[in-house]
């Protein structure tokens, strides 16, 4: 188990390590960023990333719960899910797509860019990333708009129905288990939307503490473990995606 | 004094894993509109878990973390495949048995 | 004198010290005390549901009151109180000191969760000043999405934050255990209790956030008219069964596996002996939280849940039995030929041996699913739950309690009070929950205020010994409190047992160790080899 276990004994071996557990910053080696109760900055790194991925994978199994429910509603209703799906607009979901796939890529190059200690990097990247997190959230608050102008939203308003140019209202005849795919439809993206929103409110933390100069290619640990959380964000997106938007060509209504 | 930091991906190579997810989005929609009945779903499913390795492996930086940091990522995987699988015996078995009137 | 060498009680002083706080020691005693106070209301809540049940019929509350006071007795015991019991207080004391380290891997996130569990439950204080809640605290649907009145959503939030203070609790405690441990604390060096720990904290994690989902489904349908569970748009109700359950279950787990690590640590400490087939003891913690993963449906046996599934549910059930048998086997075997104290924590231990094996038996009866039928639901379920969360679970806590308060407060209690409220325990609850039994298996449901008068017997005696239970807990709250200022100063290692909490002072300095500890002998060294744990 020594991959795994305990940090570098040579780090206490050494006889300075006694006044380390009282000593304050900066003395025999002490990085300013690293916490007391870590024995080296990379232990305090490991820690970071390993925590990060196990805060990940509660939120996986916390979409997980949803996905578990939408696949046994599908199961049900497969005609209902197709139909429904029908419904989405491809376009906005696939533009929503890539632009989360862009802001991953500015994301782990606003990383690299603390990596290689370039500030100017890290901010642009940082920028980006949020104005592409941005741009998703208005394309979704439209897509929404949409929904709710088509009557689309589950409850006792839930009347799917077109505005012909000439006014008329045309109703659209979707089958028992449409209201379930919307429920899930309006609760996957929303609580999606809900993480994208805390992941731009934690890029606007990063972007501060950028500018203010606090990332160095030997720290950069906060940095870094955002990314995680931003690139799960786009993840989710990925599989919610092709989950919920692609179903409905091979619908023969 | 060693920070543990992974070493620097070059600029290129992040930008080719967004070519490639770009190619696959593209190829996702594509295949959509394609009719292929029962297979389009497994096929959409293969594309995004396609994406995600790529994201996981390329962008996250899976691949330079230890061990155990992997096998914690595998058992967020592993755990809702548990819970699929397990839920979906009730429901694919449920019209296994005949009750009468049903 | 450094300001290290002052205990962790004393400096730095001040409420706004105590608050701020990232020290996992004083976190621990803040849990502690906020604990305490959700015990006693759940306690409040039990008293209710006993004294109606003294009569036949519904006399003291209406079916609504009554209705609420199993739910929010269930609500509170389970999310604000068993669940966070021995990981947020020993477990947050104790981890850090036990792998060798000077605090968990994030002591502010520890702080978080702490007020992350106030602000759940000061959320649960308003439900109950706003009526409470009358779902059960299974939170069934569709009455919890339809049919209840009450404020579903607003408890549901508070779950949900409790939910979350115990996913950051086992977050804290992963990370602390892979990457924190001394020089020298190889994995199998590890005290079980440690073990124990880090098998509930990957319950935590992999568990919590179902449930957490699953609740928000039914906030967003009672809210926003989101009705996936509304059978009248297609939905399936049972699904909000699976998804519930597939958290709740391994719940339980969560409930007792920290206690099966605090058993671990008093058997060898009270026998002075090496735990027999320490591997076999680590390595079932980590099969009962994974196991205890694949057996939820024996839950929704009598729902519309297939026969098929239901076949493969009770053959796991049946399975995980067998590492809790044989961590209780070891335990046997460890005090077999052991030098075995009868100090006050041995006789919480016994107690629970007792107690568990009973718990775990029935359980059994319960996972055939042909007997599950009749049994379900029935006072039978009642009392099986009960012989493991509170014969088990809370007898472990209560051992654990008195056997570390020394290390944590630095005092000692009264022995002889410790002794008459562990046996006043033991007996009271068996007088409440040993009848459950027997009237369960004749029949009488759960989660009805009137019962037919021939049960009445059994229902008197039952409330007769839940008083005595509770008489044992109030007695050892008050000398515990007493002990706190009156009374005999602690020595480090009042029990003359081995491990590297009992290296350090009591109570201990804010960092632990005066000087950090190296390891190099294996875990309950009572037959020592020559070597012993070097601090330094």
């Amino acid at each position: 188990m020594s991959a795994g276990g305990p940090h570098p004994p040579t780090v206490l071996g050494s006889s300075a390590h006694g006044g380390l557990a009282v000593a304050g910053h900066g003395e025999g080696g002490h990085h300013p960023r690293q916490q007391h109760h870590f024995y080296t900055m990379g232990q305090q790194l490991e820690a970071s990333i390993l925590g990060m991925w196990v805060f990940l994978v509660t939120e996986v199994m916390f979409f997980g719960g949803m996905f578990m429910a939408y696949i046994v509603y599908r199961t049900w209703y497969p005609t209902a899910w197709a139909a429904s799906s029908n419904q989405l607009n491809v376009i906005m979901g696939a533009i929503n797509t890539g632009v989360l796939i862009c802001s991953s890529l500015t994301m782990v190059l606003a990383v690299r860019s603390a990596q290689v200690g370039s500030r100017a990097g890290q901010i642009v990247n940082l920028i980006l990333t949020m104005m592409f997190g941005s741009t998703f959230l208005v394309v979704k608050y439209f897509e929404y708009a949409e929904k709710f102008h088509h009557g689309l939203v589950p409850g006792p308003n839930f009347n799917p129905h077109h505005v012909l140019p000439d006014g008329t209202i045309e109703h659209i005849a979707l089958p028992l288990g449409s209201q379930l795919y919307f429920s899930l439809y309006f609760m996957m993206t929303g609580i999606h939307a809900l993480h994208m929103i805390i992941g731009i409110g934690i890029m606007l933390v990063m972007l501060r503490w950028a500018i203010k100069g606090r990332f160095t290619p030997d720290y950069y640990n906060p940095l870094e473990v955002s990314g995680l959380y931003w690139h799960f964000v786009d993840i989710v997106w990925i599989f919610l995606f092709p989950l919920l938007y692609l179903l409905g060509y091979n619908y023969r209504g | 004094m060693s920070t543990g930091h992974a070493p620097i991906t070059p600029v290129r190579t992040y930008v080719a894993v967004f070519g490639g997810l770009a190619i696959l989005t593209t190829l996702t929609v594509f295949v959509a509109h394609q009719e292929f009945g029962a297979l389009n779903t497994p096929i959409a499913l293969t594309i995004a878990v396609c994406k995600a390795t790529l994201v996981v492996w390329f962008f996250m930086g899976l691949r330079y973390n230890t061990p155990l940091t992997k096998v914690t990522a595998a058992s967020g995987f592993i755990w809702l495949m548990i819970m699929f699988g397990i839920g979906l015996s009730d429901y694919l078995t449920r019209s296994w048995i005949h009750v009468p009137g049903r | 004198m450094t300001p290290e060498r002052h205990s962790y009680l004393d400096a730095p002083y001040g409420l706004k010290a105590w608050l701020l706080t990232k020290d996992h020691k004083r976190i621990a005693m803040l849990y502690l005390i906020s604990i305490t106070i959700f015990f006693a209301l759940g306690g409040f809540f039990a008293a209710g549901i006993r004294l109606e049940l003294l009569t036949p019929k519904g006399d003291l509350l209406t079916p609504d009151l009554y209705n609420k006071f199993f739910s929010m007795h269930g609500v509170i015991m389970v999310f604000f109180f068993l669940v966070p019991s021995i990981p947020a207080t020993l477990g947050n004391f104790l981890m850090p000191i036990m792998v060798g380290a000077k605090d968990l891997a994030f002591p502010r996130i520890n702080l978080i969760s702490w007020y992350l569990y106030v602000i759940g439950g000061l959320i649960a204080l308003t439900v109950l000043a706003m009526g409470g809640i009358d779902t059960g605290w299974t939170f069934y649907t569709p009455y919890s999405t339809i049919g209840s009145s009450t404020n579903v959503s607003l408890a549901i939030i508070g779950v949900f934050v409790a939910g979350f203070s115990s996913i950051l609790t086992g977050f804290n405690f992963i990370v602390t255990v892979h990457r924190m441990r001394a020089p020298g604390m190889t994995w199998f060096r590890l005290p079980l209790f440690v073990w124990a720990n880090y098998a509930t904290s990957l319950v935590m994690i992999l568990g919590t956030p179902v449930v957490a989902i699953t609740l928000c489904m039914v906030a967003a349908e009672r809210t926003l008219h989101l009705g996936i569970f509304d059978p009248k748009l297609g939905g399936d109700p049972v699904l909000f069964q699976h998804l519930f359950w597939f958290y709740s279950h391994p719940a339980v787990y969560i409930m007792i596996l920290p206690g099966m690590g605090v058993m671990s640590e008093l058997v060898a400490a009270m026998s002075r002996k090496q735990i027999f087939g320490y591997s076999f003891v680590a390595a079932s913690s980590l099969a009962i939280a994974i196991l205890g993963f694949l057996v939820w449906g024996h839950h929704l046996f009598v729902s519309s849940q297939s026969i098929y599934a239901g076949m493969v549910f009770s053959i796991i059930t049946m399975l995980v039995a067998v590492p809790s048998a044989v961590k209780t086997f070891n335990w046997a075997a460890t005090m077999y030929k052991g030098s075995v104290s009868w100090e006050s924590p041995t006789y919480w231990v016994v107690g629970f041996m007792g107690l568990f094996l009973v718990g775990g038996l029935t359980g059994l009866f319960l996972a055939s699913m042909g007997l599950d039928i009749h049994l379900h639901d029935t006072y039978f379920v009642v009392a099986h739950f009960h012989y493991i969360m509170v014969g088990g679970a809370i007898m472990a806590y209560m051992g654990g309690l008195h056997f570390w308060w020394p290390k944590m407060t630095g005092k000692l209690y009264n022995e002889s009070l410790a002794k008459v409220s562990a046996i006043l325990v033991f007996v009271g609850f068996n007088l409440t929950f040993g009848p459950q039994f027997i009237v369960g298996y004749l029949g009488m449901p759960r989660r009805y205020h009137t019962y037919p008068d021939e049960f009445q017997v059994w229902n008197v005696a039952s409330t007769l010994g839940a008083s005595i239970l509770g008489m044992g807990y109030m007695l050892a709250f008050t000398y515990l409190v007493y002990s706190i200022f009156k009374g005999e100063a602690a020595p480090a290692n009042p029990w003359g047992a081995k491990g590297l909490e009992w290296t350090t002072t009591s109570p201990p300095p804010t960092f632990n160790f005066d000087v950090d500890p190296v390891v190099d002998e294996p875990a309950y060294n009572y037959n020592p080899t020559g070597k012993g744990v070097h601090v330094g």
